[in-house]
């Protein structure tokens, strides 16, 4: 057995990827809450968000800084794919926006496997493998800035979705999208602000990433499974289910990880995925169908 | 008669291949309730949603307040002020109740936000004794309540209200008749459809009786009660 403070370790640690895992994961419930379609480009949008933090690095820019920038892009950038290449190429049928995505995932892939090779690309920051002694173990500064951005990146959507005007368009679209319109809310404009808000919430995680990870044309994917475990956990389409769902599965594969040695620490979050499945299928936070 | 607040002429409007408004004409003026009549399936919900932009006509006019509104999107339309009450409410079942309100006034007269709050909890004291349950929770007749207090609170020029008395009981169905002749009363121009006719006749100014997309009678609502015309079209014998 482990002593309780290498438990303890494991489990900070993984709450803090969880964080990250949890961010990644809010993008893609909260699209498919409004939508009702997976979003099958959510992780080549990831992988563009990070290469954009590298260049934006190679540039001069450190990542911390450049979210301030990449965010409202990126936010701007999901808004115009949605509303100008997904909605209008769907002809309101919802399997058509499935494809749409999973088309658009492989063009963002390939450009970006034909644009820079498919090495595998890190940065070089100061704080890089700085940490922080809490005397019975030692946290990396860069997760834990991942941590707490996370956080407040999370409380910030939170705060846009229960108390503006906009944020309640998107949950009333999201449940009942006739009485949406009849209120006089753009149907098509909530869709794009809500695609907008995932793409913003992967590049909010891209730039919290890249300090501590690599960078290449596929590398997204690894986060969107991890993702989609944690929103079929949390309940599809319930964000605080994909923030705690998150965490969650973070400390899951942490523990999963001390215990069955580090290689196997994604096995833990697949069997949790199976239990789920087969227990509650609705997810924590999941409507009852 | 005033210049009408809302025209139709010659609407056609349908689904896939089959239409199922036949070209209707109609006028409500300023200040009258009118009722569209007819039983289930004769096209009183697609004439609803024609008239809120949430279907596109195929052929023929919607002029409202001045201006034509048949290819407009349905955020102009209730910015311009006709609103529209759905059949089956169509409230925000997650929301509570007063957040369901503040959607009213979205798109329309959110400066008068928190006065027009204050007036439909003053005409529907039981919304404000709830303002912070989720409307889904709420019962049948509360959230007929809630539905028709969202469409208020966007300060309508028109209102349309899509068969009110559903799934009510008879004591409700009496308080909604009740609360439209207020309403109307205060000024609002009501376009009422309605299955329950002698209630709804005796309530409006003038009606019309929809059959198979189509109005087949149509005149002042107490001439149109001893019609015997009606009973026949309207359980199209």
């Amino acid at each position: 057995m482990f002593a309780p403070d290498i438990i303890l370790a494991a489990v900070l640690n993984g709450l803090m990827t969880g964080a990250v895992y949890a961010l990644t994961a809010v993008g893609l419930t909260l699209v498919y809450g409004v939508l009702h379609i997976i979003n099958f480009a959510h992780g080549a949008i990831l992988t563009a968000a990070m290469f954009a933090a590298y260049f934006a690095w190679k540039a001069g820019i450190d990542p911390y800084i450049a979210v301030f920038g990449l965010a409202p892009l990126f936010f701007g950038a999901g808004y115009a794919v949605q509303r100008y290449v997904i909605g209008p190429s769907s002809h309101g049928e919802d399997r058509n926006i499935l494809l749409v995505t999973l088309g658009l995932s492989i063009v963002i892939e390939n450009a970006l496997l034909a644009g820079f090779r498919s090495d595998t690309r890190t940065i070089d920051v100061p704080y890089g493998f700085s940490v922080i002694d809490l005397g019975f173990t030692f946290l990396s500064v860069p997760r834990v800035v991942a941590f707490g951005a996370s956080c407040a990146a999370a409380a910030l959507l939170w705060g846009i979705l229960t108390r503006t005007d906009t944020g309640k368009a998107i949950r009333a679209v999201a449940k009942e999208k006739l009485g949406a319109s009849l209120v006089g809310i753009d149907v098509a404009h909530v869709y794009a602000v809500t695609f907008g808000l995932g793409a913003a919430c992967l590049a909010v995680a891209a730039c919290l990433l890249l300090p501590t990870f690599y960078v290449h044309p596929r590398v997204g994917n690894a986060y969107v499974l991890v993702a989609f475990t944690i929103v079929v956990l949390g309940g599809m389409g319930s964000v605080p289910g994909a923030l705690i769902g998150g965490l969650f599965i973070g400390v899951v594969e942490s523990l999963s990880g001390l215990f069955l040695g580090e290689s196997l620490g994604q096995i833990g979050i697949f069997l949790i995925f199976i239990l789920v499945l087969l227990v509650r299928p609705t997810g924590l936070f999941g409507a009852r169908a | 008669m005033a210049e009408p607040i809302l025209r139709v002429s010659g609407l056609v409007a349908g689904y896939g291949g089959a239409d199922v408004l036949r070209g209707l004409d109609m006028e409500v003026a300023p200040g009258e309730i009118v009722a569209v009549l007819g039983s289930n399936g004769v096209g009183k919900t697609t004439l609803n949603k024609t008239l809120s932009g949430v279907l596109r006509p195929r052929a023929g006019t919607i002029r409202f307040d001045g201006r034509d509104i048949h290819a407009q999107p349905p955020q102009d339309i209730v910015a311009a002020g006709l609103i529209h009450v759905p059949e089956g409410r169509k409230i925000f079942p997650d929301m509570s109740v007063r957040e369901n309100l503040e959607l009213g006034s979205y798109r329309r007269a959110r400066a008068n936000r928190s006065a027009n709050l204050e007036r439909v909890f003053q005409v529907f004291p039981r919304l404000r004794e709830r303002t912070a349950q989720r409307a889904g929770t709420l019962s049948g007749g509360e959230q007929q309540m809630l539905a028709i207090g969202r469409g208020l609170m966007a300060e309508p020029r028109l209102l349309i209200l899509d068969e009110p008395s559903l799934g009510l009981s008879p004591l409700l169905v009496e308080e909604m008749f009740g609360l439209v002749r207020t309403l109307n009363t205060d000024g609002l121009s009501i376009l009422l459809v309605e299955q329950n006719v002698m209630q709804s006749l005796d309530l409006a100014h003038r009606a019309y009786v929809l059959e198979n997309g189509a109005f087949v009678l149509s005149g002042q609502g107490a001439d149109l009660a001893r019609n015997p015309e009606l009973e026949k079209a309207y359980l199209g014998l």
